[in-house]
């Protein structure tokens, strides 16, 4: 039930995304623009190939060794003084968080932009128990308002125009009037949010990497909302995927050069946040406690496969669902789930199993756009492909959650039936004989025939296979 | 096995093995004195950064009359540094009023948070290849001094200056120890989540104001 309605709801919602003209140019226009300047920060063909097979090794080399790593990083975390926390699941998650906000007696939270908070649906979470988050990067803020997902993974509210928002912000902000202009937009935002800042009993936010030589989380962003989120309120919370981890400092530049440009075409983001601590004794601010809770919810499993752990080595840029012709014609509500685009067809069945998204891996058309610029060299189509063979034909029953959901017995019987077929000079003789003779009287609703014949007419099959045709112009049929 | 931990770690355990794949070669930038200096600045410049050559004695005089053309009334300084001290020496007969930031962050919130007009901080280091500043915030220079004012002023030498941050890594020996925070800041805090139009001091400073105190005076 749950696959089927996952097929519905891309191919149906991808339908009404295609028909709506303002979403459509909301994402053209912004996925050309960040397009148009990440081509710029890699004109150097040379650099670029060396700086990203460095990258990709960075995040393979972390990856074989990530046990040991999370071992460390949690000993040199614990060594200065930042608490560490383990979750199988968004659940214990969300739980260990609540808990942690509960035991601080924290009512209003602040938050810096992170993903995984959104895997988990930690907002809803916390409202659930009176606690009241509050988002402080501009682009989650304007959706928080909106009651809406983000849509993309580092601009959360691109499909909104400037009227979109002006006309948000004059009907949700008290005494704010309508204006376009994108200066005053964002000054009635840092207004709003400054009480919001200095008021809150926490700040929740994410983590760009760990680095588990030192024990630092390294945190990047342009607004400045991150850094106050982790040092004004007296309680910092990072939550971060246990894939995150980073051997040691030096790892740390080849990604750093990576991921802004690949992301906003920006040399580097206005501010690198490296958190080692929580305040020390005599330091005048900070957050006098520090936690980082790691969350698993299916990436242990998906590092089990060698094949499939290379989706794990992703660093969130997003130009792969900047240059997917895909995502930028069907924007990222489409794909229902927290991760859009190419690297979100990819995680996301793996994350919630193929028997409820198992769709996702067949939003793509293989172009190899996402390849080409994922700066760690993710073979993303080459993993879809696998993801679309294990939901017929599973490796083994647990290669992938839902492994084998999409198998029927019509189609397997059709593809044995094909293989004996193939395998036997005769039958295939007498198959074709028949096709030819037989095959056009086929209704185009037969059974398996109709998905074919939606989208393409039917094939016409001749009255003379091509064997025979060639043996009576006396071509030897060997 | 009981806890979650246990569990993800020995998931993590069982996965197949292979050798940890090496670190391909990879060379960050490097430039001349005079390219470096020129790069810093042009980088921090393309990022809606002032830049300002200064000298090591006369920056406080400097950075008085730039303060007076914007109308600042007041800067928040850390007096136990000594570049507070040299500023409020230098001010000592006027200038902007000076606010110490001298009390835990509880005592001081409303000044920080609603009335400071500038925040001056040193830097430890700067980076050429992205014209970013690397700031170290000790005890007697706390971190939001950097951060809530709507303008921030950073002194930086630049003898300190390096090519890249990995370079900055290595000759500052970060891997030895990592303060509370360190911070690279390249240019005042922006947006572009508005159809992706810039603009500035979204949450932190609308306005960096960088004093490059030279190697000899200019
Ligand atoms: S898969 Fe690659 S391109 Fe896509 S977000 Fe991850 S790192 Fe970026």
């Amino acid at each position: 039930m749950a696959a089927d309605a996952g097929k519905l709801e891309f191919g149906a919602k991808a339908h009404v995304a295609l028909n709506d003209p303002k979403l459509r140019a909301n994402f053209r226009r912004a996925m050309d623009g960040l397009m148009a300047k990440r081509t710029i920060q890699f004109a150097d063909e040379a650099e670029w190939t060396s700086l990203r097979a460095r990258g990709a090794m960075v995040r393979a080399n972390a990856l074989a060794r990530l046990p040991e790593l999370l071992e460390q990083l949690e000993a040199n975390c614990l060594k200065n003084g930042i608490q560490v926390h383990w979750a199988e699941t968004t659940q214990e998650a969300n739980a260990i968080v609540l808990g942690i906000l509960e035991a601080a007696g924290a009512k209003t939270v602040i938050k810096g932009k992170s993903m995984v908070t959104e895997e988990m649906h930690l907002n809803a979470h916390l409202e659930k128990h009176g606690i009241t988050p509050v988002e402080s990067d501009l682009g989650e803020y304007i959706i928080q308002l909106a009651g809406e997902a983000p849509s993309h993974i580092v601009m959360p509210c691109i499909h909104k125009n400037k009227a979109e928002i002006a006309e948000l912000f004059h009907d949700k902000i008290a005494d704010q009037p309508y204006t376009e202009n994108v200066d005053e937009l964002t000054a009635a935002a840092r207004k709003a949010l400054r009480g919001a800042f200095a008021g809150a009993d926490a700040g929740i936010s994410g983590v760009n990497f760990a680095v588990a030589e030192t024990g630092t989380l390294v945190l990047i962003e342009n607004e400045g909302n991150g850094r106050l989120s982790t040092t004004l309120p007296p309680l910092h919370i990072a939550v971060t995927g246990i894939e995150k981890v980073l051997e040691k400092l030096d790892d740390v530049p080849p990604l750093l050069s990576l991921l802004p440009r690949s992301a906003t075409g920006q040399p580097i983001t206005t501010y690198v946040n490296m958190i080692s601590s929580p305040r020390k004794d005599g330091e005048k601010d900070g957050p006098k406690a520090v936690h980082l809770v790691l969350l698993d919810n299916g990436r242990s499993r998906v590092h089990g496969d060698s094949e499939l752990r290379d989706t794990l080595r992703c660093i969130r840029c997003a130009a792969c669902m900047n240059h997917c012709p895909v995502y930028t014609r069907v924007g990222g509500h489409t794909y229902t789930f927290t991760y859009p685009g190419p690297i979100g067809k990819l995680l996301t069945p793996q994350i919630e199993g193929l028997d409820c998204a198992g769709d996702q891996p067949h939003a793509s058309t293989l172009c190899r756009a996402c390849a080409d610029v994922c700066p760690v060299q993710i073979p993303i189509p080459d993993l879809l492909v696998r993801l679309r063979t294990e939901a017929v034909r599973p490796t083994s029953p647990d290669a992938v959650k839902g492994a084998g959901s999409s198998a029927t017995t019509g189609e397997t019987l059709g593809w044995k039936g094909w293989t004996l077929l193939y395998g036997s000079p005769l039958l295939y003789r007498i198959g074709t004989r028949m096709l030819g003779w037989f095959g056009n009287l086929m209704p185009s609703s037969a059974p398996m025939l109709k998905q074919w014949t939606s989208v393409r007419t039917k094939p016409k099959f001749a009255p003379k296979s091509l064997h025979e045709l060639a043996r009576e112009k006396g071509f030897c049929d060997e | 096995m009981n806890s979650p931990r246990e569990r993800i770690l020995s998931r993590l355990k069982a996965s197949p093995r292979a050798a940890a794949p090496l670190r391909p070669d990879w060379i960050p930038p490097s430039y001349s004195p005079a390219e470096r200096k020129a790069k810093f600045k042009a980088m921090l410049e393309a990022s809606h950064a002032d830049v300002h050559e200064v000298t090591a004695a006369g920056w406080p005089e400097r950075l008085k009359s730039i303060l007076a053309d914007k109308g600042v009334g007041n800067v928040v300084y850390a007096p136990a540094t000594r570049a507070g001290r040299q500023l409020a020496e230098a001010w000592a007969g006027g200038g902007p009023e000076l606010l110490a930031y001298d009390r835990p962050l509880e005592e001081l919130k409303e000044v920080l948070v609603s009335q400071a007009d500038a925040g001056l901080t040193t830097a430890r280091g700067g980076i050429a290849q992205t014209g970013s500043l690397v700031l170290w915030p000790t005890s007697d220079e706390p971190r939001l001094m950097s951060l809530l004012p709507p303008i921030h002023i950073a002194l930086v030498e630049e003898s300190s200056l390096t090519d890249s941050l990995a370079e900055t890594i290595r000759v500052q020996g970060w891997a030895g120890g990592m303060p509370t925070n360190a911070v690279l800041v390249s240019g005042p805090s922006k947006t572009a989540d508005i159809e992706q139009t810039l603009a500035y001091g979204v949450h932190g400073p609308k306005e960096l104001i960088v004093l490059l105190i030279g190697s000899e005076s200019p």
